[in-house]
């Protein structure tokens, strides 16, 4: 393609990226840099059915007039980064020279919120997408296999998960496992433990979350591989079913090497995707135990009572820069694989 | 002070003079959209407040309970995405922080005329929102179960504790009591609870510095969690309104939730034999202490400051319509404790009264209170799972408080 017909051609979805991406990254940048204008407190007098008592409010007006002068708030540089709820450099740093052991100097950092929610964010990444590749991988197979006439009902069945919104996929989930609902009963008769309860351990929950990843995830990983499937050269198996070769020495052979670049592409995907990981925690009511960065981000722009724009949009960008790191290492493979086939 | 309390609770004044030429209900133009946390008595109220609008304006409401997530959102838009906001002495503070409510005198003087003089809120002399109804956590038991087993119905949260147990050994029930201790704001609520009860103070005097890491932050969490350890594992999940489903599901005997609860609680939906067995008690004192572990609160109406003249005055009048509904109130006496005027008091009140006159605090309206209850609300999770110790988590709760406190420009 010219290159300017390529410019043209990409004109629109670039500009599209830089509106609704690039610029809110450098806003959400330059309000991490910033925290709220210093509240100026007056004592006044309230009244209400339980009596009257002198009380500390916001002087609205004071306040206001510095935020005219700063709408931005006050700058604090990185301090934002560094503090207690993001990098912690402070509590590390002293953990690191009061703390005995190598044991407790680990339980200190990963008492941390942003140290507890990147354990849990890593934990799923890495614990959900392999199985999601190989499920997909499987399912793929299997189906391929099938006779023409049920290959659309079984197509459909497999990328339901992926259909049903993850909210509503993790709340169907959780009532089952609640303790009275089927899951839980269950469990909680096969192992004749009364008390045995999925949501109240967080190991429990964590393989919950776990589970329900990959559930939701594989109908992605399944689709494309079933796509790349349909290229697989069928010259090659025919020579291979002469020479005598089983099918799990025609898939280990031909089948896996031809899919290779797919499965990194699945795996790029997964890898960002999971990072992200959200709607399972809200759908499992799993806050109190796994914490991920993405609710970090939520919880500091939801759950307070007033939005705490400088620390969301510090984890915005410590979230950025993660997965950045994450993928570098599958890029710089993919890169050099495309410059060796060149 | 305590019958001063009392008066201004029960002031169910029976001077039904009417005074005033404007009625409040039936405005005729603007458009009323409000905004409102989701239980029964909401619900009621809202009736009352949609037939007090009449159809002559556009009426519409949003029940949540993440209402005091949306709110400072919601109400920060110019104009604002909701005329009115149903507001507690929780929910106001974060309101007033940012002048988001505006001064309601000069509709008060036209439209209240039936107003109490306790239902208005006044800070710093200006009324700012209109109180319907008191509210507090206190304990409900199931009496035949405790008359069963001998038991006498708990006065401090050592007995109650102690009753649990003795319940649970029975084998008559797995969990028998009940509390919402959800991570996020009610476990959070919690704390609160039984932190004043025992005495504690939440800052430092005269300052926003935290100060909850002491003996009485211990000993609450430590009596929060022996009530854990008496009630459903999955507690960590479950909210008012789960609590109260297990309540008409006869899973518990004993629980601490909302007064206002009890119109849900004894209606005639779910099993009627639970209901009739349900009783109402005050709530509990903690600690050796003699007041109980609760707080009170009031839940009010409010107009968003940024929304058009117009819209304000018809949304003011549809409420405070309600608000001043002695029909409302006597209609509904069980509901909830209604501070409307000739209200003549129902059966379920005694509790909330009760907390009154025996000292219960008002939840603490500081400005940057509600940063607390942030940091209350994710911090405390651990030590309740047991892997944490106490000292631990309410350090956690200052450390983290202090980074959210300086962001906000409180410290």
């Amino acid at each position: 393609m010219p290159h300017k017909t390529f410019f043209w051609f990409f004109f629109p979805t670039g500009l599209a990226m830089i509106l609704f991406i690039g610029l809110p990254i450098v806003s959400s940048f330059f309000q991490s840099l910033h925290i709220e204008n210093q509240q100026i407190l007056m004592e006044v007098e309230n009244c209400d059915p339980f009596g009257c008592t002198t009380n500390v409010r916001v002087d609205v007006e004071a306040t206001e007039k510095l935020k005219e002068q700063n709408p931005l708030g006050r700058f604090n540089g990185f301090g934002t980064y560094t503090d207690r709820n993001h990098l912690a450099f402070d509590e590390i740093g002293e953990a690191w020279n009061t703390s005995s052991s190598i044991n407790e100097f680990k339980d200190i950092v990963l008492n941390l919120p942003f140290y507890k929610a990147m354990l849990f964010t890593l934990t799923f990444c890495f614990a959900v997408t392999p199985p999601v590749i190989f499920l997909g991988f499987i399912v793929a197979l299997s189906i391929n296999t099938l006779a023409k006439s049920l290959k659309g009902l079984a197509i459909f069945g497999s990328i339901l998960p992926m259909i049903v919104t993850p909210l509503i996929g993790s709340l169907v989930l959780f009532w089952m496992i609640d303790s009275q609902g089927i899951i839980g009963a269950t469990i909680k008769i096969l192992f004749s433990d009364p008390n045995l309860s999925l949501k109240s351990s967080s190991t429990l929950t964590w393989i919950t979350l776990i589970i329900y990843g990959i559930w939701h995830n594989t109908p992605f990983a399944f689709i494309v591989f079933y796509a790349a499937l349909q290229t697989v050269p069928q010259d090659p198996i025919e020579a291979a079913l002469i020479d005598g070769a089983s099918r799990f020495q025609r898939v280990r052979y031909i089948v896996i090497p031809h899919l290779y670049p797919v499965a990194t592409f699945i795996m790029l995907i997964c890898l960002m995707d999971n990072f992200r990981v959200f709607e399972p925690i809200i759908g499992f009511s799993a806050e109190g135990v796994a914490q991920s960065l993405s609710w970090m981000i939520y919880q500091d722009l939801r759950n307070e009572n007033k939005m705490l724009f400088g620390s969301a949009g510090a984890t915005s960008m410590l979230t950025i820069i993660g997965i950045a790191i994450l993928l570098t290492p599958v890029l710089l493979r993919t890169w050099r694989e495309f410059r060796t086939e060149r | 002070m305590k019958k001063l309390i009392i008066a201004l609770l029960l002031s169910f004044m029976t001077s039904g003079a009417y005074a005033g030429s404007h009625s409040p209900c039936g405005p005729t133009e603007g458009s009323i959209n409000i905004l409102a946390n989701e239980f029964n008595t909401y619900r009621i109220f809202m009736d009352e407040v949609k037939s007090c609008a009449g159809s002559d304006v556009d009426f519409s409401v949003t029940h949540s309970v993440d209402h005091n997530k949306l709110q400072v959102a919601a109400l920060s838009a110019n104009p604002s995405e909701f005329s009115a906001k149903l507001v507690t002495n929780g929910s106001i503070t974060p309101l007033m922080n940012d002048g988001l409510l505006r001064p309601l005198d000069d509709l008060v003087a036209k439209y209240g005329a039936n107003l109490n003089d306790n239902q208005k809120i006044t800070i710093d002399g200006k009324i700012y929102a209109v109180a319907f109804m008191a509210n507090a956590q206190h304990l409900w038991y199931r009496e035949s179960i405790l008359n069963e087993l001998g038991i006498a119905v708990p006065s401090t949260y050592e007995e109650v504790i102690a009753a649990a147990q003795k319940i649970k050994d029975s084998g008559k029930m797995a969990n028998p009591y009940g509390g919402a201790f959800k991570s996020g704001w009610n476990l959070a609520q919690e704390f609160v609870n039984m932190y004043l009860g025992h005495g504690g103070e939440f800052f430092k005097s005269g300052s926003a510095q935290p100060n909850v890491n002491n003996e009485n932050g211990v000993a609450a969490l430590n009596v929060m969690k022996k009530l854990t350890e008496v009630s459903n594992p999955d507690f960590l999940t479950q909210d008012t309104n789960a609590v109260k489903e297990e309540w008409e599901s006869g899973n518990l005997a004993l629980m601490h939730v909302w007064n206002s609860g009890a119109s849900s609680l004894l209606d005639d939906e779910g099993d009627q034999a639970v209901r009739a067995d349900t009783r109402l008690a005050p709530s509990p004192s903690v600690g050796g202490g003699s007041m109980p572990a609760t707080t009170l609160w009031w839940d009010g109406i409010a107009i968003a400051t940024n929304t058009s003249d117009e819209n304000a005055e018809a949304s003011f009048r549809a409420l405070v319509g309600a608000a001043s509904s002695s029909e409302l109130a006597n209609s509904n006496a069980d509901a909830t404790v209604w501070l409307i005027k000739d209200y003549k008091g129902g059966n379920t009140a005694g509790p909330v009264v009760d907390a009154a006159s025996r000292g219960a605090s008002p939840y603490p309206s500081f400005p940057h209170m509600s940063l607390m209850h942030g940091a209350l609300s994710t911090e405390l999770v651990e030590f309740l799972q047991g892997n944490e110790s106490a000292e631990k988590a309410l350090a956690d709760v200052e450390a983290a408080y202090i980074a959210k406190a300086t962001e906000q420009g409180f410290l």
